[in-house]
């Protein structure tokens, strides 16, 4: 029978299908990080049962770590208590533990690539709904609940009904201009926030075929914001060339027997998905959003939506524009922002710093304009030195922080103020999500670097060298 | 962690009619740092219903006594964006047993399926009767039947039957867990995981 690159991954996996029920599905990669799996740690004390695999869990600290003195003890003693639970959990059960101040220490989603936790034809969760993140090599990889954190500590498996399967195309190719960030944030614009729920998807096509394996990992990532459990592409001559040689990817004749695997990691020509959509690259352009979910996004050129014009309720969208401070009818362009934040799963990786320096150099940062860069993992923050970025980043005035989760979600002390405006690379703008009262424009890292020089939401085109 | 079994409900309920509330509302990240399930309840809606010098803020539903109940129903895509159980938590622990909405993002749904927060999808026409219902009489009762899979507006006898599979149905009945259903299961896992190429 012909199968969906999800379903090849998914059913090699299901140990136990039950009746009226759940599968039962091993899971090969489990992520753990210091905020969501204290309770799971504590869950299995309770019932005096052990890890079954420690060596298929992988721990670092990410979401609740502060980006500055990193060195010096965290200062936040519920902070600090939560990273020392992490720390004793994972030496109490034999799990390795990447805290602060390791050196392969990062954003989970970004330190799993990295060191090839992260594999083709694998099932990867972790306690964080970006975990779709690493969908982009072709593994089926999705956030989880805590209680779930606790079921794969316990039993390696968790429960899932199997989703429903939906494939994107995207075909052409993109503008000017263009980065995967703003194909993703279209995507979602088009889908709303909730027209994935119940799926996983395939992004395929020129393309995601075209992208990087990092801007395919920014497209995976912001699957769960059009509310799709996941979102994977299949594995290709990039993948298998990104992760050849990382410290976790087979070597020698383990290698070659995998790649033989690997290979077969395909959807079959005449397999159906449940739902099918195709748009063209040449309709999108830089992305931003405007309101307090990601599927509030326009084009740059474009103007807010008036309320009858856009899909759900009026009242909501009202109370969602009256949160912002913005109208129906403004144009973004030109709208005076206070801070900028570079960083994140969906933004933190060395392309993306790439791209903000190919705007701010040779330019000064706005001086209405506090900007936070914070680079996903130390092995991030070394390629920026290593290329030249860092000095690119001090001339022009900015500074560079440590790794972490930072002000993607504000848990440490990187908060931006109530009704401040802030232009984030990161994935949700939701109300107070980078602190009580914060206002949040998702974009690229290109549109957030020509808002951190111009002070001002701007079109990074008009600062770019075709 | 076992929670109480779940049959039949019969309670006021609280309405909340907006769409895509997400858990970074229903409990914001800054109050995810216990490393106990403990007190979550307080802090459930808490920019919604606290100003930054945490008093209440007297329009929002939590902090008006007309309203009370062991049912929240929420608009639209209810619980989406993060994956925190915590959300989950913070419904349990506030005193609700159950969520209806029209629609419940995935995870949030799991979540609350996993801790003994039974959510009840409903159709679009028969979550607005409910808000209709409430707010004709804040103490019009719901009673949301789970052997009969049913959700009825007492006053008016009208009724909508609701979806769950067998086997979390006998969970919540029970106050089972999964856990409990893989631990049974671990000689089965590890003889599938030891051939397991990853």
């Amino acid at each position: 029978m012909s199968k969906t690159l999800f379903d090849k991954v998914w059913d090699s996996h299901v140990v136990r299908s039950v009746e009226d029920g759940p599968d039962v599905l091993l899971i090969d990669r489990h992520m753990v990080h210091e905020v969501t799996s204290p309770v799971a740690f504590l869950g299995i004390k309770n019932r005096g049962i052990g890890v079954l695999y420690p060596n298929k869990t992988f721990a670092t600290a990410d979401h609740n770590t502060p980006t500055i003195n990193q060195h010096l003890p965290v200062q936040d003693p519920l902070s600090a208590n939560q990273l020392k639970a992490l720390e004793q959990n994972a030496a109490e059960h034999g799990i390795s533990h990447w805290g602060l101040g390791h050196e392969k220490n990062g954003i989970v989603h970004v330190v799993g690539p990295e060191y090839g936790i992260t594999q083709p034809g694998a099932t990867i969760v972790c306690g964080d709904s970006h975990t779709s993140t690493h969908g982009a090599f072709g593994a089926i990889a999705f956030g989880i609940g805590t209680s779930e954190v606790e079921m794969v500590l316990a039993t390696q498996c968790i429960m899932q009904p199997k989703p429903k399967k939906m494939r994107i195309n995207v075909k052409g190719d993109l503008n000017f201009g263009v980065t995967p960030k703003d194909v993703a944030l279209y995507i979602i614009s088009k889908l709303t926030t909730s027209g994935a729920t119940g799926y996983f998807v395939e992004y395929a096509g020129e393309v995601f075929e075209n992208m990087t394996m990092e801007g395919r990992m920014t497209v995976c990532n912001l699957s769960i914001e059009m509310g799709a459990r996941g979102g994977m592409i299949a594995p290709d001559e990039k993948t298998f060339e990104y992760i050849k040689g990382r410290e976790h990817t087979p070597k020698g004749a383990a290698w070659d027997k995998a790649m033989e695997y690997w290979k077969t990691l395909k959807t079959d020509p005449d397999a159906t998905f449940d739902k099918e959509l195709t748009f063209e690259a040449s309709d999108i352009e830089p992305m931003i959003t405007y309101g307090t979910n990601p599927g509030m996004g326009i084009g740059i050129s474009k103007s807010i939506p008036n309320a009858k014009d856009v899909q759900g309720g009026e009242t909501t969208y009202k109370k969602s524009l009256g949160y912002m401070n913005f109208n129906e009818g403004e144009d973004m362009i030109g709208k005076p922002i206070d801070f900028v934040f570079i960083g994140s799963c969906t933004n933190g990786r060395i392309e993306d710093f790439r791209a903000f320096a190919s705007i701010i150099k040779g330019r000064k940062k706005a001086d209405n304009v506090t900007a936070w860069l914070v680079p996903g993992s130390h092995k991030v923050e070394a390629a920026i030195k290593e290329e030249g970025i860092l000095d690119i980043i001090h001339e022009s005035g900015f500074e560079l922080r440590e790794p972490g989760c930072s002000a993607c979600l504000a848990m440490n002390d990187d908060k931006v103020p109530a009704g401040k405006l802030a232009v984030s690379t990161s994935n949700r703008n939701f109300e107070g999500r980078q602190g009580p009262g914060s206002r949040t424009l998702l974009a690229s890292p290109l549109m957030a670097a020509a808002a951190a020089v111009t002070g001002k939401v701007t079109d990074p085109r008009e600062l770019m060298n075709k | 962690m076992a929670y109480d079994k779940f049959e039949i409900l019969k309670s006021t309920a609280v309405p909340l009619p907006i769409e895509n509330v997400d858990t970074d509302q229903i409990i914001p990240a800054r109050f995810l740092k216990a490393t106990e399930r403990k007190g979550f309840g307080d802090n459930l809606f808490r920019d919604w219903r606290y100003n930054n010098d945490d008093s209440p803020k007297a329009d929002f539903v939590l902090n008006d006594a007309t309203y009370s109940g062991k049912i929240l129903v929420g608009g639209k895509n209810f619980g989406s964006g993060s994956s925190r159980e915590h959300a989950a938590w913070a419904v349990y622990d506030y005193g609700f047993r159950c969520v209806i909405s029209s629609f419940f993002a995935d995870i949030f749904k799991g979540n609350c399926l996993n801790i003994g927060v039974l959510p009840v999808q409903v159709s679009a026409g028969f979550a607005d009767k409910i808000f209709a219902a409430i707010e004709a009489d804040p103490k019009t009762e719901i009673e949301v039947n789970l052997p009969e899979q049913k959700v009825t507006i007492v006053a008016t006898d009208e009724s909508e039957s609701f979806d769950i599979n067998g086997y979390k149905k006998g969970n919540m009945l029970n106050g089972f867990d999964d856990i409990d259903y893989l631990q049974n299961m671990k000689e089965e896992i590890k003889a599938f995981a030891e051939n397991s190429p990853l």
